[in-house]
C-alpha cells in the first residue's frame, strides 16, 4: 500500500528548500480555491441568513422544481434546497476540519518521530514497528472504521468524525517521516547536530517548516477523502443524523423522488462533487508548488 | 525474492493477528456490551445475564477472543445474538456477490483508464490529452452513489434499458444476471477508471522520459511503437499498484453501491447487521474486508518483483 486512490500521495516528494518562497499560483490551486471559498461562503452564511429556516416546512410547495422562490426547488416536506445546502456545508467543512485536525496533529508527529528514531542505532527496530502499525492502520479504509465506530457507539456525526480523522492519521505519518528522513539527510542538519542542537530543537527549527508544505498538501487531499467519507457514511444513515441537514442524507432521502423530481438529487450531489474537487485541484496545485519534480511534467 | 516473499507473508499475517486484536477490543469494551446492545437499552439484567450465559460472553475476553479467532480459522463466525443464525453462510454467499461486482468493475475500470490514459499522455499537449485530464480531475470528484443515481436517472427512469435496482444470480438466468450488473458496476468503476487514467498518464509519462525509450526512437522506432514493445511494461508498475490499492477501495465503496441497488452482497450485510446492532455479525464481516485487503496487498507486494526486475535484484 503506497497511496490512497483518488489522490497522490506527497509522500515520495522531495524537500523543497523555497518552500517558504513568494507563493507562485497556477490554475489548479485558483479553481480548488474558489470553489472551497464558495463552501465556506455558503457555510458562513447560513450562521447568519438563508433564505428560509431549516425546518420551516411548506406542505403546499411540496417537490417544487426551482423558482424564484425556492431557486434550488424542494424537499418533500416542502423544506427549501438551497437553505438545506448552505446548511449541509457546515457539517461538511466541520468534519473535514476536525478529521484532518486529528490526522495532522497525531499523524505528522508519529512520521517525524519515526523518522528521527531510525537515526539511532537502538530506534531502527522502534521505527520500523511504528511504521508497520501504520500500514496495518493503512488497511482500514475510512468509510469501513466509520461504519465499525457507528456499530460501536450510536451512529452521528462526532465517531464519523473521529474515525476519519483516525483512517487518514497514516497518510500523514508517511509524508512526514518521508519528508523528515530528507531534511534529516541534509547539510544544514549535520551542520546543525555539529554544533550540537538537540533532536528536538532540530525537529522544530528544521523539519517543521520543511516538511509543512507536504502536509499542507496531504491535508487538501485528506479533506477531500473526509467530504466523500462524511457523504457516504450519511448516506447509509450512519453519519449525520436527522433533523441536521447534510449533503449525504440530502442525496439519500433524494433517491425514492428520482423519477418525480431528480433537482433533489441534483443539488447535493453537486455540492459534494464541487467540495471534493475542489481540494482535490488545490491538493494538486500545491503539489506542483511544493514538489519540484511535478513541474517539470506541467500540470501532471 | 524468497526471503522477500517470506518477509511480506509475515506481515501479512502479523497486521491480521493486530488487525483481529483491534476489531475484538473495539467491539468487546463497549459501554454496556454485546449482548445490552442487542438487547436493547430497555432490557433487564436477567435477560442480559441469560443471553451473556447463553452465548458464552461472562467468559474472560482473552478467552473470547482466542475462541473467536479458532472459530474463524475452521470457517466458523459464530451465531448472531439477534438472529439467532449462524453467520458464515450469511458471509460466504454475500462475499460471493460483492467480488462479482468488486471483479468486473475493476476490470472495467481497467479497460477504461489504461487506453485512455496512454492516449492522454502520448497526446499531452493536445486538446485531446487536456480534455482526458480534466474529466478525469471531474470524475475523481464525482462520488460512486453519486454517479450511481445519475446513471438510474438517466439509463433506468428516462431511457429504460436497465432495471434501477434488484439482484439475479447467474444461474437464475444470466440474461437478467447481466442487466442488473450493469448500473452498478459503471458506477463503481467510473470513479475509478477516473483516478487509474491519471496514473497511467503520469506513468507513461515518466517512462517516455527514459533513456531506452530515446534509444527505441533512435533505432527508428514511432513514438508509439517505443512506447508499446519497451516503455508499457514499465509504466504498468505504478498502476499495478494503484489498481490493487483501488480493488480495496471498492470492497468497501460497494457497500453504498449495494444499498442503493438493493444488492444482497457483504456490505448490505454489514449496514443491516450495523443498523440491528449485531455485533457479532459486524465483527465477523469487518474482518472478512479486512482480510480481503490484506490479501489483495500482498498479491500486489508480491506481483511487483515480478513485474519489475529491479526490485527483483535489489531484494
Amino acid at each position: 500500500m503506497s497511496e490512497i486512490p483518488g489522490t497522490t500521495s506527497a509522500g515520495d516528494a522531495s524537500v523543497d528548500r523555497g518552500s517558504r518562497t513568494k507563493l507562485r499560483l497556477n490554475a489548479s490551486m485558483i479553481i480548488g480555491a474558489i470553489l472551497i471559498l464558495l463552501i465556506v461562503a455558503l457555510a458562513l452564511v447560513s450562521f447568519v441568513w438563508t433564505p428560509y429556516g431549516p425546518s420551516a416546512v411548506d406542505p403546499a410547495a411540496r417537490l417544487q422544481p426551482s423558482s424564484p422562490e425556492h431557486p434550488f426547488g424542494t424537499d418533500k416536506f416542502g423544506r427549501d434546497t438551497l437553505t438545506w445546502i448552505m446548511y449541509g456545508a457546515r457539517i461538511t467543512l466541520m468534519v473535514g476540519i476536525v478529521a484532518v485536525g486529528i490526522a495532522v496533529l497525531i499523524g505528522t508527529p508519529i512520521g517525524i518521530i519515526a523518522a528521527v528514531f531510525a537515526q539511532y542505532p537502538w530506534g531502527v527496530w522502534l521505527s520500523a514497528v511504528i511504521m508497520r502499525a501504520n500500514d496495518i492502520l493503512l488497511a482500514f479504509p475510512a468509510l469501513l472504521l466509520a461504519i465499525v465506530f457507528a456499530a460501536v457507539y450510536q451512529p452521528g456525526t462526532g465517531p464519523a468524525m473521529v474515525a476519519v480523522g483516525i483512517a487518514a492519521i497514516p497518510g500523514f505519518a508517511r509524508v512526514a517521516r518521508s519528508g523528515t528522513m530528507q531534511v534529516l539527510g541534509s547539510e544544514y542538519v549535520r551542520a546543525a547536530k555539529a554544533s550540537n542542537r538537540t533532536a528536538p530543537a532540530i525537529a522544530i527549527v528544521h523539519v517543521l517548516p520543511n516538511i509543512a508544505g507536504m502536509v499542507i498538501v496531504q491535508a487538501s487531499v485528506a479533506f477531500a477523502i473526509s467530504v466523500l467519507a462524511e457523504a457516504g457514511l450519511s448516506f447509509l444513515g450512519l453519519g449525520t443524523q436527522a433533523p441536521v441537514p447534510s449533503w449525504g442524507r440530502m442525496l439519500q432521502e433524494s433517491q425514492q423522488f428520482l423519477s418525480t423530481q431528480p433537482l433533489l438529487a441534483l443539488w447535493p450531489g453537486l455540492f459534494i462533487a464541487l467540495a471534493v474537487l475542489g481540494f482535490n485541484l488545490l491538493g494538486d496545485g500545491l503539489r506542483d508548488r511544493f514538489d519540484p519534480k511535478m513541474e517539470a511534467r506541467g500540470n501532471g | 525474492m524468497i526471503t522477500y516473499v517470506a518477509s511480506r507473508a509475515i506481515q501479512f499475517v502479523l497486521a491480521l493477528i493486530v488487525a483481529s486484536v483491534v476489531v475484538f477490543a473495539l467491539m468487546s469494551i463497549l459501554p454496556g456490551n454485546a449482548a445490552q446492545v442487542a438487547l436493547g437499552t430497555n432490557a433487564t439484567p436477567d435477560a442480559v445475564a441469560a443471553l451473556e450465559a447463553q452465548y458464552g460472553l461472562d467468559q474472560p475476553p482473552i478467552i473470547r477472543y482466542v475462541n473467536w479467532v479458532v472459530g474463524m480459522l475452521g470457517g466458523d463466525f459464530g451465531t448472531s445474538y439477534v438472529t439467532g443464525a449462524a453467520i458464515t453462510p450469511v458471509i460466504v454467499g454475500s462475499v460471493q456477490v460483492t467480488a462479482i461486482l468488486v471483479i468486473a468493475a475493476i476490470v472495467l475500470a481497467i479497460v477504461i483508464a489504461v487506453p485512455l490514459g496512454t492516449f492522454a499522455a502520448l497526446e499531452q499537449r493536445n486538446w485531446i490529452g487536456v480534455t482526458i485530464s480534466a474529466l478525469s480531475q471531474i470524475g475523481i470528484a464525482v462520488p460512486n452513489f453519486l454517479a450511481a443515481i445519475i446513471l438510474v436517472i438517466i439509463f433506468s427512469l428516462t431511457l429504460g434499458w436497465f432495471p434501477s435496482q434488484g439482484w439475479m444470480a447467474p444461474v437464475e438466468g444470466f440474461g437478467g444476471f447481466l442487466l442488473r450488473l450493469v448500473l452498478p458496476v459503471v458506477s463503481l468503476a467510473l470513479v475509478q477508471a477516473a483516478i487509474l487514467t491519471r496514473y497511467v498518464r503520469s506513468a507513461v509519462l515518466d517512462v517516455m522520459r527514459e533513456d531506452y525509450i530515446r534509444t527505441a526512437r533512435a533505432k527508428g522506432l514511432t513514438r508509439t511503437k517505443a512506447l508499446f514493445v519497451h516503455g508499457l511494461r514499465n509504466a504498468a508498475i505504478p498502476v499495478i499498484t494503484v489498481a490493487g490499492v483501488q480493488l480495496a477501495t471498492l470492497l468497501v465503496g460497494a457497500v453504498i453501491i449495494e444499498q442503493i441497488f438493493v444488492i444482497p452482497g457483504i456490505g448490505s450485510e454489514l449496514v443491516r447487521a450495523v443498523a440491528n446492532r449485531d455485533l457479532v455479525t459486524v465483527q465477523g464481516i469487518v474482518m472478512v474486508l479486512v482480510l480481503l485487503v490484506l490479501i489483495i496487498n500482498l498479491i500486489v507486494d508480491v506481483l511487483y518483483p515480478i513485474v519489475d526486475p529491479r526490485i527483483r535484484n535489489a531484494s
